[in-house]
């Protein structure tokens, strides 16, 4: 048997494990200096784009790994990683989607969301990443019609300069933490959004990112600008191959809005969670973080976290402008032994801000859950408002559920209210939905997603759907 | 500090009469304060308060030697009318008069002679500090069966002969089974610029039951910290209430372990600060066995310029099913100048369980001002009104009548 043959052998476990064949250029291994001047000039980056790296890279050789989560994990070797990898031979860059790889096309139906269907029929532009580079964009026209920017960040910074520079890195500094700065640092693509004055976006955003090439650690870079009165919606969704090493993906994602705007951004996440003995899968470490500059604007994230080994990241908003809206809906289900610490920011700084975090933990198997978030009302948010509610379920007593919320209340015109629970799926429940003619795996479904309720409601339609699926999936094996 | 606290160390050496093995003991926890210092808020236990950076500001030198020879004279007007209670005197860090006299004295055991043992390592530098430099050590036991009659006071004194010293206090009490104990901790001070450091353990077999109530009253510029540690073995009950108000700061942290079935736990706090003062309530309930029970409730009134902090946890062992774990926190801000963190903790490892835990923060609600106003009452009357039963809510939780009337009288509520 040859290697690959073996491969494809170890992937029979995965639903979504496969490798696509296509052959990658390669930065050389490890993180310097010479590397990042290789990315930059790999992709002709203007010398603005450089020094923003160089100068991010420089804070990184002075941070220290942080070590105070809940999951811990083997040192990562940082000089052991590829930083750069990309499809080979740009010109043959597909300009439809029929001329996609068939393999990839594959996959995407394998998740349930065929891209030429949802494409088409309801009428999305999927700008798919696949390994560090985009290989498809479509409905772009129409996008342009509007005076809608939304394209890969290579493209972002050769052709809006001007927007990248003035916006990038406003919400995550080069100067930020460990992870943050790594990916200023050495970040190869993303999505890159901006939607002009009072437009408001007349279909969802989505990119479907994927891991590819073995051992290369994805720095996915997402800014998105939502200008006066406009409104977006962003999709985000992943799946990845199956790889016995452990995989490292730090992206950053920053989110503006200005006066009256508003940004959804949606994430369902699925990546490889390692097997069912906890031996490989994806760390998923990633900053993600909107700041709500002008006056009544809003930003929601919504994520449903099925997948990856260790997720940790913390969606979270600065509400700066005056009446600003911040919320954060999140489903995360782990199994087996992945693990989760996830939660949000809410920092009030503006007047009559308002927030809102609804969490929902499951965790089965010998999986461990964390909530971990900060609501943190500024002396200066007079009349400012926040509503927690964390719930936790738990399958099974080899499993873990916490809850560390951080309360700090400054300003006394200000209300905070925060709710916790944790309980397990009723007998009585179960009983009462057997009884119905459901076997047990389907009875702790419809459980489950009822209690994920508030949160599914939230995605858009498309979304809710493979999100449901990804809920069933997830949990499947978990009873009984 | 370092080499002041070897020369104190060495000065208190001289003038006592501890063990070979005890000088031993003390001197590992010398050295191990010397290597931690003072707990800051590198520490995720001491993130909102930072303990090195108050005592600093508070008190630029703070000396560990004190001495103990002489006695103080006991100021008998303090004491608390209205209620018959046994005594422990502890004044400037001395203890001057343990009194049981409402009691059967073959009940009570009181050791004072005993080897420091120590069975426990809570890497907290604060412990090995009081483990360091303690001067005296009792241990308390009451014996099986029997109920003190009277509640025992601890008069927690200080005149204005101590200043910039640090003073500590360690008792161990063991409760055999199926007795109890009602404990007041009633501090006064008359001094400032202290640091106090109280450190309880206590051990409670099956059936026994330990209340304890902490009250710090009068304003004073010292700063405090106590520890409780309470052991809990099948079907004990521990009661704790803190009334937290007077000294400048305050931590109080209370670790409990539930290690046999049908034990609970209920602590219960309030906050009522004003002026600069820090205040922080920490607590730990560690469910280790199936059936254990716990319940906290803290109500934050906070004052001009005044933070409180309440950081509480429940712990679920994988083998603690059945577990009841509620946590809730209140707190009304009065002043744009006041400040309010909490960190409500959960990890569970137990899938049977219930647990939750809540907190919410906020001013006056200026309605229900309004529906008192338009009763007859003036602004600073419904405002009072408002708080008193607020916080009278917790008080009502104390479940020995006497004790609630003499607290109630004390903090001044009126019903």
């Amino acid at each position: 048997m040859d290697t690959r043959e073996k491969d494809i052998e170890k992937l029979k476990d995965y639903k979504y494990g496969f490798s696509t064949d296509i052959e990658n250029i390669k930065a050389p291994k490890g993180l310097n200096e010479k590397v990042i001047k290789f990315i930059s000039n790999v992709k002709k980056e203007p010398k603005w784009m450089l020094d923003f790296r160089l100068k991010a890279f420089e804070r990184f050789k002075q941070l220290k790994e942080p070590n105070w989560q809940k999951p811990k994990y083997p040192k990562i070797d940082y000089q052991d990683l590829y930083y750069y990898s990309a499809p080979k031979s740009m010109k043959d860059k597909p300009k439809s989607l029929d001329e996609l790889d068939p393999k990839l096309l594959e996959t995407y139906k394998k998740l349930g969301i065929p891209l030429q269907e949802q494409a088409r029929l309801n009428g999305i532009a999927v700008d798919a990443v696949f390994d560090s580079v985009s290989v498809a964009t479509t409905f772009k026209d129409e996008l342009t019609k509007q005076g809608i920017i939304f394209c890969s960040m290579s493209e972002a910074i050769q052709k809006h300069p001007e927007l990248v520079r003035k916006y990038l890195g406003t919400v995550i500094p080069t100067t930020d933490h460990f992870f943050a700065t790594l990916n200023s640092a050495v970040f190869t693509d993303g999505s890159f959004v901006y939607i002009p004055k009072g437009v408001r976006c007349p279909m969802e955003l989505s990119t479907y990112f994927r891991i590819n090439a073995s051992e290369t650690g994805q720095f996915e870079r997402t800014l998105i600008i939502a200008d006066k009165g406009s409104y977006v919606s962003y999709l985000e969704g992943c799946t990845a191959p199956m790889r016995d090493e452990n995989q490292l993906h730090a992206a950053n994602v920053e989110l503006i809005a200005l006066d009256d705007a508003e940004i959804k951004y949606s994430t369902v996440q699925n990546w490889y969670p390692g097997d069912e003995n906890g031996i490989g899968g994806i760390y998923n470490f990633v900053t993600k973080r909107g700041l709500c500059q002008g006056r009544n604007s809003k930003i929601s994230w919504t994520q449903v976290e099925t997948g990856s080994a260790i997720t940790w990241k913390y969606p979270s908003c600065i509400l700066k402008g005056d009446n600003s809206i911040g919320e954060f809906y999140s489903i995360a289900i782990t199994n087996n032994h992945q693990k989760a610490d996830t939660g949000t920011k809410m920092i009030h700084l503006g007047k009559n801000t308002k927030s809102k975090i609804i969490s929902k933990g499951i965790s089965a198997g010998f999986s461990d859950m964390t909530y971990r978030g900060l609501v943190d009302i500024n002396s200066k948010a007079t009349n400012s408002s926040n509503y927690t509610q964390c719930d936790s379920l738990l399958m099974g007593n080899k499993c873990g559920a916490h809850t560390v919320p951080y309360i700090r209340n400054k300003n006394f015109d200000s209300n905070i209210a925060h709710e916790a629970t944790t309980s397990k799926i009723s007998e009585e429940q179960l009983h009462y939905c057997q009884q119905r003619g459901l076997n047990s795996e389907e009875a702790v479904g419809l459980i489950v997603n009822g209690f994920c309720k508030e949160v599914l409601q939230q995605l858009p339609m498309e979304f809710a759907v493979e999100a449901q699926k990804l809920v069933g999936i997830s949990l499947e094996g978990s009873v009984g | 500090m370092k080499e002041q606290l070897k020369i104190d160390f060495e000065k208190i050496l001289e003038l006592s009469d501890f063990s070979e093995k005890d000088i031993g003991y003390k001197k590992d926890h010398l050295n191990k304060f010397i290597d931690n210092g003072f707990p800051s808020k590198k520490q995720e236990n001491w993130k909102f308060l930072d303990l090195n950076q108050i005592i600093k500001k508070n008190i630029s030198e703070l000396s560990f030697y004190n001495d103990y020879s002489k006695t103080n004279k006991i100021d008998t007007s303090i004491f608390i009318d209205g209620l018959e209670h046994n005594k422990i005197i502890f004044i400037n860090g001395r203890i001057e008069k343990i009194d049981f006299n409402y009691e059967d004295k073959n009940q009570i055991e009181i050791n004072d002679d005993i080897e420091i043992k120590d069975h426990f390592d809570y890497n907290n530098s604060l412990i090995s500090l009081n483990n360091a430099f303690v001067n005296k050590y009792y241990k308390i036991l009451v014996k099986k069966d029997y109920s003190l009659k009277k509640p025992l006071i601890i008069y927690h004194l200080t005149n204005e002969k101590v200043k910039s010293k640090n003073i500590n206090l360690r008792l161990n009490f063991v409760l055999e089974k199926n007795s109890s104990l009602k404990l007041i901790d009633f501090f006064n001070d008359t001094s400032d610029k202290n640091f106090m450091n109280i450190f309880y353990n206590f051990n409670l077999k099956k059936d026994s039951i330990l209340k304890n109530y902490k009250i710090d009253k009068s304003l004073n510029k010292n700063l405090k910290y106590s520890f409780n540690n309470i052991d809990q073995e099948e079907n004990s009950i521990s009661e704790t209430f803190i009334f937290s108000a007077g000294s400048n700061y305050f931590k109080n942290e209370i670790n409990c372990n539930l290690k046999g079935e049908y034990s609970s736990a209920f602590i219960n706090g309030i906050f009522s600060l004003q002026g600069s003062q820090q205040h922080e309530i920490r607590s730990t309930v560690n469910h280790l066995v199936e059936n254990t029970k716990s319940y906290q409730l803290i109500k934050s009134v906070l004052g001009k310029n005044s933070k409180a902090v309440y950081q509480g946890r429940i712990f679920v062992d994988p083998k603690a099913q059945k577990t009841d774990g509620y946590q809730l926190s209140k707190a009304i801000l009065l002043d744009e100048t006041s400040e309010f963190n909490a960190k409500p903790e959960l990890e569970i490892y137990a899938d049977d369980v219930k647990c939750s835990h809540g907190s919410a923060s906020g001013s006056l609600n200026e309605n229900s001002i309004f529906y008192l106003m338009s009763r007859g009452l003036n602004y600073k009357q419904s405002k009072e009104l408002l708080i008193n039963g607020f916080m009278l809510d917790v008080v009502e939780k104390i479940t020995n009548t006497e004790i609630r009337n003499l607290i109630k009288n004390i903090i001044g509520l009126k019903e």
